[in-house]
This record gives C-alpha cells, structure tokens and sequence, in this order.
C-alpha cells in the first residue's frame, strides 16, 4: 500500500517534470508564443503573467475535463470539443475575472491586467485538448495543466531576466527588438532539450 | 471578377499574413519542420479561413455588433471542426503530423482578424475571395520556411534528398530551436527592408513587426487582440463616467 502510494508520488513528479521542463509549453510546442514574447520586457510583470496564466490553465483544464467527462463522452459527442472548449475557456476567464474583482480585490490589483490576454492563449486550448486525445482523468490532466503552466512561468521569467540584461546591448540594427528576443528564446530552446535526458534517466 | 483578381495579390503578395503582417506566428513556428508539413497546414487554414469568411460574410447583417466576437468564434470553430473530421477520415497521415495544431487553428488570429477586419464589412463574393488570397499566402510562406527547415536539416526538400552526402544535416534546424532561429532571421529582414523603405521615404506602416512585439500597445489592425484591449478601454472609461 505505501509502496504503491510512493509509486504514485514518484510518477506525479515525473510528469510535472515532463510537462513542465522536458515539453516545455512554449520553448518545444510553440504554444502561448504571444504573451511569451509580448509581456516579456521586465521581470516583475513576467511573474505577474505567470502566477495569472498558472492559475487559468490549472482552473481550465479541470473544467474542461470535467466537461469532457460528464458532457461530451456522456452524451457521445466528442466531436464538439473544439466549439465546447473555447467557449468555455472564453466563459471562465470573463467569470473569474468578475469574481476575482467582487470577493478578492487584492488579487485582482495583481492578475486583473493579465487576465483578458489570456483568452487569445493558444495553450490553454491546447492543453484542454491534448488532455483531451490523451485521454486524461481530471485530476491527472488538472496535474498535467499545472505542470505545462509552471514551465510557461519558468520559461518567461527567465527570458524576462535576460531581456533586461541585453536590453542595452549594441546589435546589429536590423536585429533590434523582436530578432534579438526569438534568437534568445532559440538558445533557451536549446538549453531546454537538455532536460530531454533527464526523463529517459528517471 | 477584377475584384477577385486584386483580393487574391492583396493576400498572396500586398498583405501576405506571414511575409508582410506577421500573424499566426505559433502554427508557422510549430509545423514547418518540413515543406510537405507547412503546405498542409497552410492549406487546411486557407478552407477554414475562406468558409468562414464567406459565412460571416453572408451572416453581418444578423449578427449583432456587441456579440459578434463570439459568434465569429463559434463559425469558425464550427469549419475547424468540419476540416479535422475530413482530414482524419482521407488524410490522416497529415492529421497525425499536424495533431494539435488543427483544432488550434480556432485561436489562429489571421482567421479572427480577417473575419474582423474583412468579412464582417464586405459582401460575400469579395470575402471568399480574401479568404482565399489570405490563405494561399499563409500557405506559401510556411512552405517556404518549411523548406528552408527541412533542407537545412535534413538536406532535404519535400522529402526527396537533394543535397549530397558531404553536407552534415544541421539537426538542430527541425527541432524547436530552429524556428526561432529562422524566425528571427526573417524578421531582422523585415525590419531592415522597413529601415530602408523609411531611408527613401516610401510607405512602411502596413509591414508589421510582428504581433508579438508589444501585445499592449501594438496597432495592428486585423489582429484579434486589439478588440480585448478596446473593450478594457471603454470598460476603463465607463468606469470614470460614474
């Protein structure tokens, strides 16, 4: 019994590893690249950007697998994912806004900015989907969402922290701004591929 | 049927999606590390980009303005779902390579950009059209970059072996960092045919810089995140009207 419970615990570990370092969200699927390259200039807002993106991606994918358990595959029409999902996403984010605004100011002050953003980010649909064709429980692709969120805020904070020490920098005119910004977030991606040996070594 | 004509070069060449407006920029960077990848990917934009235009096209006069947003969603939503049955049931070779990037095609924001921008103030004909034209461009640039990743990578170009023996594969340039790398070469070219274009004193506004390069202060046009940030904005000015 507790073998197993540390089984389980060990496993957990793994894919918050695996989905948060090893298939970064941003850096090797390309998803979320928007607000990754847009709200990257300092730290401070990076972060912000961060806590909100692993706050709806942890929030949306248990609705949404919820909604797959109890609606789609209930009613046999999985086929309708792609329209659920988005208008659902698009639902919850107006809804947490208005109920972060209502019963907790404090957090809204800190999210409020960063929560209307997060509606165009292509990874919250993604990871409602791919949990989706991977056929996740809840609480596993709930996991699975808080995971590939973590390795956003990972991924953004540190090409914030860099965009504020290059900021200065002489490069070449053409390179100026956005070139300069994807080939460093190029150089994070190969760093990120590093990770790739620490899952076959687990 | 000039009007069709100067739809398609304003899509294909004018305001070419990638080349020109830089939009879409996650599914050009995710798919293309092959030319035959980059090709379907664009192709399978294009039909959803032209039926929903034409459907909302035929649809602006019944859409109210305050929802149109949503209900642009829903349309196009409703064709990406109509275009990833079809190709699972005759293509599913290219439905597996491009997996999770179709139902993505939804958040794309050339489609709700266009949709805005286009289809919403324009009668049908003109919009499938746009549609079209806007496609076939998407298309032609991610083949392009698909071909560039895939020679350099692989040496190869639409699967067949062209480059010999001698020359070492950059594997690198069909893995994730590779996008980047070829990203940012093209945008440097871009800011530098705009640093020249404002040299001589010809137009450079409509060569965009990408719509990631500041989300919150861009001014692209057709890019569906400004209507978030205008909403903020006269949410912001409601509130100090009280």
């Amino acid at each position: 019994m507790v073998a197993m419970g540390i089984h389980k615990i060990g496993e957990f570990l793994l894919l918050l590893v695996s989905t948060s370092l090893v298939s970064n969200v941003v850096l090797s699927q390309f998803l979320g690249l928007c607000p990754f390259l847009g709200v990257s200039r300092k730290v401070k807002t990076a972060g912000g950007m961060g806590v909100a993106v692993i706050f709806v991606i942890t929030l949306a994918s248990a609705v949404a697998g919820a909604i797959n358990k109890f609606v789609l595959i209930k009613f046999n029409v999985q086929y309708l994912d792609t329209i659920v999902f988005i208008l659902v996403i698009a639902a919850l984010v107006q809804f947490v806004e208005m109920f972060l605004k209502k019963s907790m100011p404090s957090l809204y002050e800190a999210l409020g900015v960063y929560l209307p953003l997060i509606t165009t980010n292509c990874a919250v649909l993604g990871v409602a989907i791919s949990n989706e064709q991977a056929e996740y429980g809840i609480g596993m692709g709930t996991l699975v969402g808080f995971g590939t969120a973590v390795g956003f805020t990972v991924a953004i904070v540190i090409l914030a922290g860099i965009r504020e020490k290059i900021e200065y920098n002489d490069v070449p005119e053409s390179f100026k701004g956005m070139p300069m910004v994807l080939l460093t977030a190029g150089l994070m991606a190969i760093a990120f591929i590093g990770f790739s040996a620490l899952s076959g070594a687990m | 049927m000039n009007k069709a004509a100067e739809r398609l070069y304003n899509g294909f060449v004018k305001e070419n999606p990638t080349f020109v407006l830089m939009l879409g920029m996650c599914p050009t960077l995710a798919v293309t590390t092959s030319a035959i990848n980059g090709l379907g990917m664009g192709l399978t934009t294009m039909v959803v980009l032209a039926l929903s235009n034409l459907f909302i096209s035929l649809l602006r006069k019944i859409i109210p303005n305050r929802v149109r947003i949503p209900a642009f969603i829903v349309i196009i939503a409703s064709f990406v779902t109509i275009v990833q049955l079809l190709l699972e049931a005759y293509l599913p070779f290219l439905n597996k390579s491009l997996g999770v990037y179709i139902p993505l095609i939804v958040v794309n924001c050339i489609i709700l950009g266009r949709a805005e921008a286009y289809a919403y103030s324009n009668p049908p004909f003109a919009s499938l059209f746009d549609g079209i034209g806007m496609g076939l461009g998407f298309s032609f640039a991610l083949t392009c970059i698909g071909a560039v990743r895939e020679l350099l990578g692989e040496g190869k170009f639409f699967g067949l072996t062209l480059l010999p023996d001698s020359f070492e594969p950059i594997g690198i340039f069909v893995q994730a960092p590779g996008a980047f790398f070829v990203l940012a070469c093209l945008v440097a070219l871009q800011n530098y045919i705009k640093g020249k274009r404002k040299k001589a004193g010809k137009p450079y506004e409509k060569i965009g810089s990408g719509c990631s390069e500041d989300c919150m202060n861009c001014s692209e046009q057709g890019c569906s995140r400004r209507f978030y940030d205008e909403n903020a904005k006269s949410a912001d000015s409601e509130k100090e009207g009280k």
